[in-house]
């Protein structure tokens, strides 16, 4: 297939998948099951990560997929099934907000889209373009070796992350469970364990 | 009209970062709602960094969301272990009821 056909498709692929993240989006807001709004979500990564490979980002869109998706979203899939939400408060909310809500949202979406409109940016696509390698080898390129400490700072981020969360969530150990005990192991005297006995020798009689 | 220009794009993600503000104000009383509503704003603002970067020939803007989506992540596991502790200890999660340290 040449260039002249996909740049047809373009477009189309551009309008379906942000129609689909505007409803997604909106269904997330929109949806008094809390389950429901996050698989909506679910639908809101997919579709933008199908944007994003529009604008060849191929690996940051995979990214998106298998880290949100894989990971972010099943957590929050857990949490909420976890607990036991209220639906009554969430619909009380509703009732009470939704007119400010309203207003705020309109006099946003207006504000933005005509500082966003195409007369007001003024940046011309640009002649370098990015795809001549892969996505993947420019952006390991650069993060390893401008954006160092930045990636260290990220994984040391990561670290304290993940112990702040299960000291956070871990309940204590409870008392049924086996688990060694490294300090009475090592205390242990020779009379504890063995025990000699002195007893006659004895023939073997046949 | 029918070339995808970067206006396109940020108005999408305009729309989007505006629906999950809307989102904030009608949940404002459920933690787990608020924190799916902040990461879809994270998506808008994310979307923004990769279309400049496409439009400008310029990485920088995807490292950067490489890094927005590290914290976002760590962000997420934080909050929401917050959250099973607050329902642990309560016994629900509202936000107007977490008054303890007005005194």
């Amino acid at each position: 297939m040449n260039s002249a056909n996909l740049a047809v498709f373009e477009p189309l692929i551009f309008y379906g998948f942000a129609g689909l993240l505007l409803l997604a989006s909106l269904l997330v807001i929109g949806l008094r099951n809390p389950v429901q709004s996050a698989l909506s979500l679910v639908l809101c990564f997919f579709a933008s990560a199908i944007l994003w490979l529009g604008l060849q980002a191929e690996f940051l869109a995979l990214i998106l997929v298998l880290v949100y998706v894989g990971a972010v979203m099943t957590l929050f899939l857990f949490v909420i099934m976890m607990l036991e939400i209220d639906k009554v408060v969430l619909q009380r909310a509703f009732a009470k907000y939704w007119p400010f809500a309203l207003l705020v949202a309109a006099v946003l979406v207006g504000i933005l889209i005509f500082i966003l409109l195409p007369t007001h940016t003024l940046v011309e696509p640009s002649k370098t373009s990015l795809a001549n390698t892969s996505n993947i080898k420019e952006l390991g390129g650069v993060l390893y070796t401008q954006y160092m400490y930045a990636f260290e700072l990220a994984a040391v981020l990561l670290l304290i992350a993940i112990v702040a969360a299960i000291s956070l969530a871990f309940r204590g150990r409870k008392p049924s469970s086996k688990a060694q005990d490294i300090a009475k192991q090592i205390q242990v005297q020779r009379h504890e364990r063995v025990r000699l006995v002195s007893m006659p020798a004895e023939k073997k009689n046949n | 009209m029918l070339t995808i220009t970067l206006s396109h794009y940020l108005i999408v993600s305009a729309l989007v970062f505006v629906i999950s503000l809307t989102g904030i104000i009608l949940h404002r009383r459920n933690v787990i709602a608020l924190l799916m509503c902040l990461e879809l704003m994270l998506l808008a603002v994310n979307t923004n960094f990769i279309a400049f970067s496409h439009y400008l020939g310029n990485n920088a803007g995807q490292v950067f969301v490489f890094f927005i989506l590290t914290v976002a992540a760590a962000e997420a596991a934080i909050g929401l272990a917050i959250v099973m502790l607050l329902f642990r200890n309560r016994g629900n999660i509202d936000i107007d009821k977490l008054n303890e340290l007005k005194g």
